[in-house]
């Protein structure tokens, strides 16, 4: 449940003179990175040759990633699956905190950029690795000098849409649930209801488009953009050795 | 007392404005939905590649989708951070 007066992430932890402080973001943050370490930790203790249990749940997760990445980037650019499997599972657990009722960590702008920032420092990496500076240069210059512009700016526009689009997909799904309870709560305290009802069953459907479809869609569609742009930048350079 | 103070004037229409940037919506659906509709045509002659097709339909609607989300972002900072009454 937010508070729509305020868009912003609550200061929960403030030091001195409250110029340095922890907001819920971070807070929330740590505590992902800290389940997932541990789920990592638990699930892959004492493997067994034949797996079962909570081992067949970690192989299941690791094989369908790493299925991912080869698909869509190729079979030998699965040193990649790693990194996108991590980023996957945060994205799914912070873009559903909302379903314990916290306010999701990619609600945040800073969590947004801090992420597409990753992405887009890891795509020109790889472009510089693979094709050089002047090839890089001759592949934005290509096929005519003129584009070189534009295409600067696509390259710039593409980690502010990143963010932002999984930040206004997220942050709108919490002010539209925001909405839902604010409203539910004035309509039960109109009734007199002695428990308020009308928050327990009506924003079910909400909740599952908000916090379960959306998240593991803005997940998906962060990781496989980040898959695609990546192997555009290593996949160039391939097609032109094929020649 | 004036019939219009300067502030409610600029919050006013600011309201007004943050109203009007709903109608991007419009083009979102548009572009989307006809994204659906042929991912549709193509499931029905290839009902085999239906992985594939979903996967590239959920892409690219996510790529027609950023124009919305600027235009949501800037009807919010209207709304809740309204730049515009610091002005006055």
């Amino acid at each position: 449940m937010h508070d729509l007066s305020n868009l912003g992430p609550r200061i929960i932890l403030g030091f001195g003179d409250g110029g340095i402080f922890v907001t819920e973001t971070v807070f929330f943050a740590i505590i992902i990175a800290i389940t997932m370490s541990f789920l990592a930790f638990w699930m892959t203790h004492n493997m067994q040759r034949q797996p079962k249990g909570k081992q067949v749940v970690a192989e299941f997760i690791v094989q369908g990633i790493y299925k991912l990445v080869e698909d869509t980037m190729g079979k030998h650019n699965s040193n990649f699956a790693p990194y996108i499997g991590t980023l996957f599972i945060f994205l799914l657990f912070a873009n559903s905190l909302g379903l314990l009722g916290f306010r999701p960590v990619t609600a945040d702008v800073n969590t947004a950029f801090a992420l597409s920032l990753t992405t887009a420092f890891l795509i020109q990496y790889h472009g510089f690795r693979t094709m050089g500076f002047i090839g890089k240069i001759k592949h934005m210059s290509s096929p005519y000098p003129f584009m070189f512009p534009l295409k600067v700016i696509e390259e710039l526009s593409f980690p502010i849409s990143l963010g932002f689009r999984l930040f206004g997909n997220i942050l709108g799904g919490a002010i539209v649930m925001a909405l839902l309870f604010t409203s539910l709560e004035t309509a039960s305290e109109a009734l007199h209801l002695p428990i308020p009802l009308l928050q327990a069953v009506i924003p079910l459907p909400g909740n599952i488009f908000f916090d379960i479809f959306e998240p593991i869609l803005q997940a998906f569609i962060f990781t496989m953009l980040t898959m695609v742009f990546i192997s555009m930048e290593i996949f160039i350079i391939g097609d032109e050795h094929d020649h | 007392m004036p019939l219009l103070t300067p502030a409610g004037f600029v919050l006013g229409m600011s309201a007004l404005s943050a109203a009007c940037i709903g109608l991007a919506a419009v083009g979102i659906g548009l572009g989307q939905g006809f994204a659906a509709g042929k991912a549709v045509e193509g499931v029905a002659r290839q009902p085999e590649a239906q992985g594939d097709i979903l996967k590239t339909m959920l892409v690219g609607q996510a790529v027609a989708e950023t124009t919305g989300i600027f235009a949501f972002l800037i009807s919010m900072i209207l709304l809740f951070v309204n730049p515009l009454v610091g002005m006055l």
